[in-house]
């Protein structure tokens, strides 16, 4: 070793070891906020801006998310298969296939196959429609018709953007049962009453927090006023009487809005301003199509789903002898757009509409 | 020097115990618990436990406080079928919860907020007989009654949010439910139902109080730490007879930021800010619901809160199908 440097140390005695602790730590420190700084955080995120700069309007994602096509929209793909123009005056499954269903009799042969083929794939039961005394036939005959109906009275919500449509896999992703689909889960309390019987407990519908788990059945069945907030700067009134909501409606409300949110996989303000939440003139385009949204989902829960309850056995019914419902969830799953707004219909004219499907020709 | 830059308290005493005056007030009457040390508790405060002034009004509220806290608990057990491993796993979603609108302000069932009443009728008692505890202990130390005063502000938000605004309103459901979580769905749902209270200047003076207290205390109690080695930590001693510490503190603080408080004046600052902060709250949360039902159309009737320029939507920032890359899947 050079003798200046040995020398220089004896007559110099540093202890390395008490700081070395220190200074380790405050490098760690530096190099890992340089490194945060230049590279950007470890979980990248990117935001769609929603509304005016200023008041934090944006919907951030995972970067990782967004470049993972979804799964579901995938399969759905490899299960869609274009449509054969039938002839004009041409044959009818009705005419051709012997126990073809009535509702799809006036199709073509080779569209009534690929159609029910389809829909034995979305629905993961391969022998769908095949026994006409089967619960499931009555129930997908009545889905078909809640489908058409979806596709054609509801284009201004389904198809806000453009056309996507809906199809049986929207909601059923090749399960019989749709995952998403739900039961009452109230009361959640039996030792209680009134209010205190309808929350403080983790359940799904309540999106895991104590607020109330009645939301869905009282927005999106019932039809009670979502809104709770007084138009003027003074409103007088009672809580729960005269119209004038209490903090429990508030509550129940914000348990709607936290249903949304998780179905949808967004915050608050895809739709809200939050400074206030009322206030028609600080709304974004989204909250009149998810407005249309509430409306169509009371009239399924009302007009399709419900009255099925009759025929699902027993263990289809939910716990409190309820049958299945949808909400955002059902067909949402987690996106903003169902299958990231892939158009599952296009490929489908016959679940399109009410009437004749067009074919194009 | 040294011991003061430590989180524990450095300087422990311990000895015969200190059974403090006994004059003619009869101060020594009515101690229990027979002193003694403990050093864990010495890092933190003073190292001797005991003896404590029970009274009548320390009967009174521990006797209340345990009653009423056995209510909501059981009320709890009982939601839960009386299972205490579910009692545990769902404890912070638990709650007793106020009676439904419906009975306004008349008395419910016991299952539909009866139990909350009672409850509430039991703290009530519990929270003035222990604010009377500290009048009347203060008096007989023939101190001033500085504590008692900041506390009854603290029970002025208290009555107010379980008493005066359910009144007002005209029904109990408006009061705060005794549980973790549920309390905090109360304060959320409060804010919004009322049109965001982040608008009502009363919350927002009681935020200033606050975090102004935090921040006077944090000055504060570092700035004796920090003459302490001069004699600081005697701090009324400095008030009438002002030593180095005092002056050093009063410069650094002045040099600073051109103002500083006094040894005396100090304390009347962190006084006034922390009993202010509940003051101005129960005042905003008084004012919600019974003079104005919208603090943002409140706010825009009087001119403070903005409009500001700018489409609503993503449509006019960039798309949805650029987002999540969604080309890749069509």
């Amino acid at each position: 070793m050079i003798e200046w440097f040995t020398k220089w140390n004896r007559e110099n005695p540093v202890d390395v070891y008490r700081p070395a602790i220190l200074y380790g730590a405050g490098g760690v420190a530096v190099i890992a906020a340089i490194w945060l700084v230049s590279m950007g955080p470890p979980l990248a995120t990117d935001s769609l801006q929603t509304g005016p700069r200023g008041t934090g309007m944006s919907v951030p994602k995972r970067e990782s998310v967004l470049v993972t096509p979804d799964p579901d929209a995938l399969a759905f793909l490899a299960t869609s298969t274009e449509p054969v123009p039938p002839q004009v005056g041409g044959r009818t499954a009705g005419s051709q296939i012997e126990g073809a269903e009535p509702l799809l009799a006036d199709l073509s042969p080779e569209n009534y196959e690929r159609l029910v083929s389809a829909m034995r794939a979305w629905t993961g039961i391969p022998d769908l429609l095949e026994d006409p005394d089967n619960y499931q036939t009555i129930v997908a005959r009545r889905m078909i018709e809640m489908t058409q109906n979806i596709n054609e009275g509801w284009d201004g919500h389904v198809n806000a953007n453009r056309e996507v449509g809906v199809t049986c896999y929207t909601c059923h992703r090749g399960q019989p049962v749709p995952e998403q689909a739900w039961f009452i889960a109230t009361p959640t309390v039996m030792a209680a009453e009134g209010w205190a019987a309808v929350q403080n407990r983790v359940t799904p519908l309540s999106s895991y927090t104590s607020l109330p788990s009645d939301a869905l059945q009282k927005y999106l069945v019932d039809g009670e006023l979502i809104a709770v907030h007084d138009l003027d700067s003074r409103a007088a009134g009672i809580p729960g009487q005269d119209g004038y909501p209490g903090i429990q409606n508030a509550e129940r409300t914000y348990a709607l809005m936290n249903y949304f949110s998780n179905s949808l996989g967004v915050n608050c303000t895809l739709c809200h301003n939050t400074r206030a939440f009322y206030d028609g003139g600080q709304i974004t385009p989204q909250w009149a199509t998810a407005s249309l949204g509430i409306l169509m989902v009371q009239e399924l829960n009302n007009d399709y789903l419900l009255p099925l309850a009759e025929v699902l056995p027993p263990e289809r019914l939910g716990p409190h002898g309820d049958g299945p419902k949808v909400g955002c969830g059902t067909c949402h799953n987690g996106e903003q757009q169902p299958l990231r707004g892939t158009n599952v219909i296009g490929n489908y004219p016959e679940l399109a509409t009410t009437e004749a499907p067009d074919y194009g020709n | 020097m040294a011991e003061y830059m430590n989180i524990f308290t450095q300087v422990q005493v311990q000895g015969a115990p200190e059974w403090g005056l006994d004059n003619e007030n009869n101060m020594m009457e009515e101690r229990a618990v027979k002193p003694f040390f403990s050093s864990l508790v010495g890092w933190v405060g003073n190292a001797q436990l005991g003896p404590i002034y029970l009274g009548w009004t320390g009967l009174v509220s521990a006797m209340t406080f345990i009653v009423c806290l056995n209510i909501i608990g059981l009320n709890m057990l009982a939601q839960v079928n009386w299972s205490i491993p579910e009692f545990l796993r769902q404890g912070f979603w638990l709650a007793l919860e106020p009676p439904s609108p419906e009975y306004g302000l008349r008395i419910p069932p016991l299952q539909d907020g009866g139990w909350y009443i009672i409850a509430s009728f039991l703290l009530l008692v519990s929270v003035c007989t222990w604010w009377l505890r500290t009048y009347l202990l203060a008096e007989q130390h023939k101190m001033g009654k500085h504590v008692a005063w900041a506390f009854a502000s603290a029970i002025w938000l208290f009555l107010v949010l379980g008493l005066f605004r359910p009144i007002l309103m005209g029904s109990w459901s408006e009061a705060v439910p005794y549980g973790i979580f549920p309390h905090l769905d109360w304060t959320t749902a409060f804010s919004i139902r009322y049109g965001n209270l982040y608008y009502n200047p009363f919350h927002c003076l009681s935020i200033v109080f606050l975090y102004g207290s935090c921040l006077l205390f944090a000055m504060h109690g570092a700035t004796i730490l920090a003459v302490s080695r001069f004699g600081g930590d005697r701090e009324l001693e400095q008030i009438v007879d002002r030593g180095t510490a005092s002056e050093r503190a009063a410069l650094f603080w002045r040099w600073t930021m051109g103002f500083n408080a006094t040894m005396e004046g100090i304390h009347r600052w962190a006084w006034w800010f922390a009993v202010l902060t509940p003051i101005t709250g129960g005042i905003g949360i008084l004012l919600t619901g019974t003079v104005v039902d919208n603090w943002f159309i409140w706010a825009q009737e009087h001119y403070f809160a903005p409009m500001y320029d700018g489409s609503y939507g993503y449509d006019a920032y960039g798309s949805y199908e650029a987002f999540t890359g969604q080309g890749a899947v069509e």
